[in-house]
Parts: C-alpha cells; structure tokens; sequence
C-alpha cells in the first residue's frame, strides 16, 4: 500500500510535530491506563477528554483558532473546574484516614499477608566476618537441632541461601542491638533447609516458614487458605468482612450517596458548630469589609486634600500594611498577641494594667482577628476609593463650599452617592475574599480556641474554609465530610459571585 | 485647584489631620518597629525597650545559616534551613511565573484579536470561575496529586512540580489583564502584516508581542508576588521541611512548644524586605488589574 500525496506532504512538513503530539498522547495514555487500573474514573476520564480535545486542536486545521486558548483552558479546567468536580465526587465518598485505599490495593495488602505454617520455629544468632553474614537457626522445641546459613551479604537484596545443620558460623556473634539494626534487610533473606523448608524472618528474634493467609477467589473475595473462611468486600462500609460479620482493616474507598450531607445535617455535635462557624464566618466577612471600608475611605479623602502638603510621604507609610506578604505579617501579630511573651500585653499591662487572653477566650480572640484583618484589609480599600474619588468632579465641592457645607455634607451628599455604585462590586468581591480568609485565620489562632463537645473537632474562630481543613488535614482526615462541606461553600460562593456579577451589571449601567 | 474656595480654619484643620495621621501611623507602624527591634534582641523570650539595651547579631546569623559563638562561650546552631525555604519559593514563582505568563498570553491573544466559536461563553464562565478560590478544594488537590504520584512520583506530594501545576488555574486576573492591553493596541499594524502574508502566530510573535513587554513584565511581577505568598496550596502539598516554601516555613518558628520570636523576626525581616520592595512598585498595576477584571468585564 503507498502512502497517499497528501499525507505524504503533511508528515514530511510536519514531521516533528506529529511526533511531538504522538509521544504526548502515549505518555497521557500511559497514565491514563495506570490511574484507570488503580479504580480512579473521574481523573483519567478528564485526562482523557482534555487529552483528545488537544490532539484534535492542535492536528485538525479547523482548530487552529483554539490552539492559542487551548493552553489557559487547560490550567483553568485542571485546576480550577475538575478539582471542584473532584471535590463534589469525593463528598458522597467515604474517603478518609480508615478508608484510604482503592480496593485493588487493599486486596493486594491482604493477598500479601503472610502467616506461619508449620510447627517449627527458630531462634536466630546472626553472625559477622567481614562483610559477609551468616545465619544461626535454632528450633525452639528442640535445641539440638541447630542449622546454620552459607554467608550471604546483607544489602537489602532478596536473597535466598541454603543451611545445613552440623555447620559452624564464622565471626562474630552480633548483639540483639545490631540484628535490630539489620532487621530490614534481614527481611528479605530467606532461609532454605534441607528437606527444602523455606523460612523467613517472623519476627524480630525468629524465622519460620511462613504462607500467604489468603487467597484470590473471584469478584474480589478472598479466602483464607488455613480455615477456608471467605472474606468478602462490603461495598456499603468499605472494609473486607469475615462471615461472623467482622471487618478486617485496612479500609478502602467506596461511594456511600448521602451520608456526609445526613451528617451535617442530623448529627447535633456537627450541625450545631457547622451553623455556629457560618454564622461568624459572616459576621467576620461583614465586619471586615465595614471596618476597612470606613478607615480606608476616610483616608481616601484626607490623601486628596490638597492643604495636607506632606500626604505623600503618609501614603507610600499607609499602604505598607498591603505591601508586606500576608505571611509575613499575619505571624508578626501572633507573636505581638502572644499572652505570655507578647509585646501588646506588655504594653496594655503597663499601662492600663490588663492582659486579655488573646488566644484562649473566643471573644478577645475574635476581636484580634477583625483588629489584624482591619490593619491588613483598609489599604487596599483605601487605595480603590482614591481611584473612585478622583472621578468625581471637582465643581461639586466647589459649589457646596458656596453653599457654607461643611466636610460631613460633603461626604454624606456628594462623596458617597458618586461612588456607592462602583464601589458595590468591589465590595462584594472583599466580602467574598474575607469569606475565604483561610491563611488569616490559620497562621493567627489555628482557629483556637476549640468549642467544646463537637463531633468533629471545631474552633470558636474557625472560617467554613478553615473548619473543611481541619476535617481534612488536622483532625483525623474526614475527607467526605470535609469535601461536603466544601460542596455547600462552593454554593454559598456561587450565591455571593452571581450577586456580584448583578452589581457589576448595575454598575456598568451607570 | 487654586479657585477652591478655602474655609478660614483651615490651618487648624490641617494640624488637627497631621496629629491624627501621625497617631495612626505610629499604630500601623507599630509591628514593623516591633519586629525590628525583636531580631536585634539576645535570646528568644527578651523583652526591653524598642531601642535594644543589648544589640545581638545572634538571630541574624542563625537565619542566614551561621553558627553564632554567644558571649558566655555557647554555640547557636541554626533550627531551620530558612535559606532553603527562600530558595524553594524563588524557584516555584520563577517557574509558575513563567508558565502563567505563557498560558495567559496566547489565551488573551485569542480573546483579544482570533474569533472563534463560544467565545463569549468562554469568557463569561472565566468571570464566574474566578470566583472560586483553590482553597476551596484543598482536599481535591491532596487527593488528584496523592494519586498522580502513584503513577508519575515526581508530580507527588511532597513535589515542586505539584505545586506549580496546582497554581497553574491561577490565571484568568492576568488574562483580562493582557487582554486590555492587547485592545489598546491598533489592529492595523497586524492587518498590514496579514497583507503581506503572515500567518496569525507570525502576526502574535513578531508584531504583537514586542509591542507588549510592559504589560508582560507587570504580569510576570504580579503573578510572582501572588505566588510566593501562597499558603493554602503549598501547606497541604509540601510536608519535608527541606522542601517547603517561606510560606509554609515560616509559621514553624511560632509553636507554642519551640518559640522562637526572636529567630522569626529577623528572617521576617529579611525575607518579607525583597518582596515588599518590589510589590511597592508594582502596586499601582496590581490595583489596575484588581479592578480591570471586574469592572470593564
């Protein structure tokens, strides 16, 4: 068969970008297979269509167009729109610390369990000349009946060597102290007898010979080959249970529809600190935006006068706060709010003779954060009015400083109507920032101090975000729970953007 | 502004600001001077004044990875490998800085000049998805690099590359950004080109690009100082100390069982200085690109 003209021109022009886009496409395929294989279905199904989408766009001449936004689509569905999907398919999961696994690998854990077989266990004496080692194994029952290895080296490597009884060790006798040193690569020596016994290390002190306990059945049981009892996966709890109904760990992953979203909403000891944190999730957004929206506006007005010479130098000081990596100055704070060490209680004792207990009363706790965030938050305010202030026309204050207006009129009638409109997204986006202030509240309080009798470990200063997290990652790895709740600030957010999306409408209008 | 007609007080007005200003300076000043002083303290748990009674340089050298000889003959070993840490997170903002700049550069290429199909779906589903911070999924990305790494173990947890795929979403405020700017430019100098037979990524390359370098540069800064903060990601991504980020480092000086306040403010200072100085210069774009996203639409 010869190869038409055409495709002929094309591999030859483009010889090295089909090459490129084949060598991609095997190496997404490979990953793809391995992750399928592993029981993931919504990664390699996502790898899979973007992979596709690609190959098609940048082969096809139709998709020409699409190969310069192809690129950012790909970041933004990676890592934007698939880890929110991901999230919503791991909350009607039970994945978490006990249910870690995927059942493959689970099965594989159990298929490679070993149990001893046998009557026959020995003592072992480990013996070093050089750097070869030998072995000394003595039955337990019967302490005639000694067998010692060939030498081997312990490097790690399975070996297997042969032992004969009658034989003498070399070297040295090494202390319990240095076998427990080689107790790793001990492991995977094995130990071969005459009538052909293999042994292996069963624990510290001795080898025996040892089987697998169980083996494969089919549909993803397993047997255990001593006593015939079948294991069987529960698909409902994600554990493998014996016959008397036992369950045998380790746990794996299963879909468990939804549990995670009953819980939040029947189980006291959730549903109560789940309402309490969103309630003072929207207390502390709110607060935020108000408090730095006042500070930032006032100043916003004070860097516009004109009679204030020096107001550059205060501005570049002013925005400093803004400057500063949030990182950095967030944990300056916790060490300045310290109780015991801390510079502000020195001071406030000193001087008034009090010291709050920052960290371990919820309400000087959560006067901290808003104190902190205030500091952290009123630049950017501060520096988004300077740009609204500037738009509105000079004459207006002109003709009310005819009129005898003092500096309140003119804020109250002129100012805040002109910029009210433009300012209302910028607004909703602050409030949804705070909404999400996961790094504030982590690196100040760790969301401390903790309420008391909480099913999942919750704090009086915890954001939503913060109390996903330490479901997830700080108290004992829930990740269904978490990933629910999350699920419910995905909608709580979409609630806030599409407001947002209005506002900027309405102020767009103007 | 000479006609604005002036209040007769006006005089005592502008004292009255200056005074109120100085105040309020002093308070937002305050931990700045504060850490200052604390990095020059002897030991860990000194107080005093804001002026130290006894200079020591012993924080100072622990930071940059010195042993420091103390006066009464003790040697102080450095507690964390603070440099690493500021090498990791200059080494992920370079390379997401670079990667974020070309993904968002021929995306805003496309929406700004190419017309193609759902276009303005496209765009609109941006706005909606900026809305969606990544700390929202922190558990979906544990998890999506936990199972990658099984498969490819350099994009594991514990990885550099990992996190700086994982900000790779990161893009869209930087898309609107060059979009604007490639709207400004007059399409007529790439007209011409296509007359003379240039294809669209010779029009990109060669006319467009070289008139956009400002706007590029800006980007680059912008995306390097939002990374090198970044705390969420890298927090659950990074565990081995030799691999975080400053983010992710720093907060290791204040537990409450290992405090070490005086070892954190100098590399406070000496980290967070870098960083301030060049968002202190690009803040002005950064507001503009704040605002460009949301209300030009």
């Amino acid at each position: 068969m010869t190869i038409p003209a055409n495709v002929r021109a094309l591999l030859s022009g483009n010889g090295p970008k089909w090459a490129l886009v084949a060598l991609i496409d095997l190496a997404l395929l490979y990953v793809i297979a391995l992750l399928y294989f592993q029981g993931e279905i919504l990664f390699p199904l996502t790898l899979l269509v973007l992979g596709s989408l690609g190959t098609w766009i940048f082969t096809s001449k139709c998709g020409y167009n699409y190969r310069y936004v192809y690129p950012c689509l790909l970041g933004i569905i990676m890592f934007i729109v698939f880890p929110m999907a991901y999230t919503f398919s791991i909350s009607f999961t039970n994945y978490g610390s006990a249910n870690i696994l995927s059942l493959e690998r689970v099965k594989e854990i159990h298929l490679n369990k070993l149990v001893k077989t046998g009557d026959h266990t020995y003592t072992l004496a480990l013996f070093q000349h050089n750097n070869q080692f030998q072995l000394q194994l003595t039955d337990k029952n019967d302490s005639h009946s000694i067998y010692t290895s060939d030498t081997f080296v312990l490097n790690g490597d399975l070996t297997e060597v042969s032992a004969r009884s009658g034989a003498h060790a070399k070297g040295n006798k090494l202390s319990m102290r240095e076998v427990v040193k080689q107790r790793s690569a001990l492991g995977s020596v094995a130990v071969i007898l005459e009538d052909d016994t293999r042994l292996v290390m069963s624990s510290l002190r001795e080898f025996s010979a040892m089987a697998p306990q169980y083996r494969e059945q089919s549909n993803d049981y397993l047997v255990e080959i001593k006593t015939g009892d079948i294991l069987r996966p529960d698909m409902t709890t994600g554990f493998y249970v014996t016959e008397a109904g036992e369950q045998v760990a380790p746990g794996f992953s299963v879909y468990i529809g939804g549990d995670n979203y009953n819980r939040l909403v029947t189980d006291k000891g959730i549903r109560e600190p789940f309402f309490k944190i969103f309630v003072w999730t929207v207390v502390f957004s709110a607060g935020s935006v108000l408090f730095c929206l006042v500070i930032g506006l006032l100043l916003a007005n004070l860097m516009q006068w004109e009679p204030l010479r020096e107001r550059g130098i205060y501005r570049v000081l002013l925005i400093l706060p803004y400057a500063v990596p949030a990182f950095i100055s967030i944990l300056i704070f916790k060490g300045l709010f310290n109780q015991n060490f801390g510079e502000i209680n020195m001071i406030l004792e000193g001087l008034f003779g009090i010291s709050p207990e920052w960290m371990t009363n919820p309400t000087f706790a959560r006067a901290m954060i808003l104190i902190v965030n205030t500091w952290l938050g009123y630049p950017y305010m501060m520096i988004v009015c300077m740009g609204l202030l500037k738009a509105i026309p000079d004459d207006l204050y002109e003709a009310s400083a005819i009129d005898g207006a003092n500096p309140i009129h003119n804020l109250l009638y002129i100012t805040l109507p002109n910029i009210a409109k433009p300012l209302a997204p910028i607004l909703i986006a602050s409030f949804a920032f705070n909404f999400n202030n996961f790094v504030l509240i982590d690196l100040l309080t760790a969301g401390g101090p903790m309420m008391p009798g909480t099913t999942t470990a919750a704090g009086f200063t915890d954001l939503l975000v913060n109390f996903t997290f330490r479901t997830a990652f700080v108290a004992g790895q829930d990740f269904g729970l978490a990933s629910a709740i999350a699920t419910m600030i995905f909608l709580i957010v979409g609630f806030i953007s599409w407001v947002n999306l209005r506002a900027t409408r309405s102020s767009q209008e103007y | 502004m000479m006609a604005m007609v002036q209040p007769r007080n006006l005089k005592y007005r502008v004292w009255a600001a200056r005074i109120v200003m100085i105040l309020l300076l002093c308070l937002v000043m305050f931990p700045f001077l504060m850490i200052l002083s604390v990095s020059f303290r002897t030991g860990n748990f000194a107080t005093g004044s804001l002026i130290p009674e006894n200079p020591s340089l012993e924080h100072w050298a622990m930071v940059l990875g010195f042993e420091y000889t103390a006066a009464d003959g003790s040697v102080v070993k450095p507690t964390f490998p603070v440099l690493t840490w500021l090498w990791n997170s200059l080494k992920v903002s370079f390379t997401t800085s670079a990667l974020i700049l070309m993904l968002s550069t021929t995306g805003a290429y496309a929406f700004a000049r190419l017309r193609f199909r759902f276009k303005n779906h496209l765009l609109t589903s941006m706005m909606i998805l900026q809305m969606f911070p990544a700390v929202l999924a922190l558990v979906a990305f544990h998890a999506f690099f936990n199972k990658l790494g099984g498969v490819v173990p350099w994009l594991g947890l514990n990885t550099h590359s990992a996190l700086v795929m994982s900000y790779l979403g990161g893009i869209t405020m930087h898309i609107w950004l060059i979009k604007g700017y490639f709207e400004s430019i007059d399409v007529a100098l790439e007209e011409s080109a296509y007359i003379d037979g240039a294809t669209p990524w010779q029009a990109f390359r060669y006319i467009l690009l070289p008139l956009s370098v400002p706007i590029l540069a800006v980007v680059f800064v912008l995306s390097f100082i939002g990374v090198i903060g970044e705390y969420p990601i890298a927090s659950v991504l990074l565990q081995g100390v030799d691999q975080l980020t400053l983010a992710v480092g720093m907060k290791q000086f204040l537990y409450a069982q290992n405090y070490l306040w005086g070892d954190f403010a100098a590399a406070a200072i000496l980290t967070g200085m870098p960083i301030t100085v060049v968002f202190l210069m690009a803040q002005r774009y950064l507001v503009n690109g704040l605002t460009a996203g949301g209300v030009k639409g």
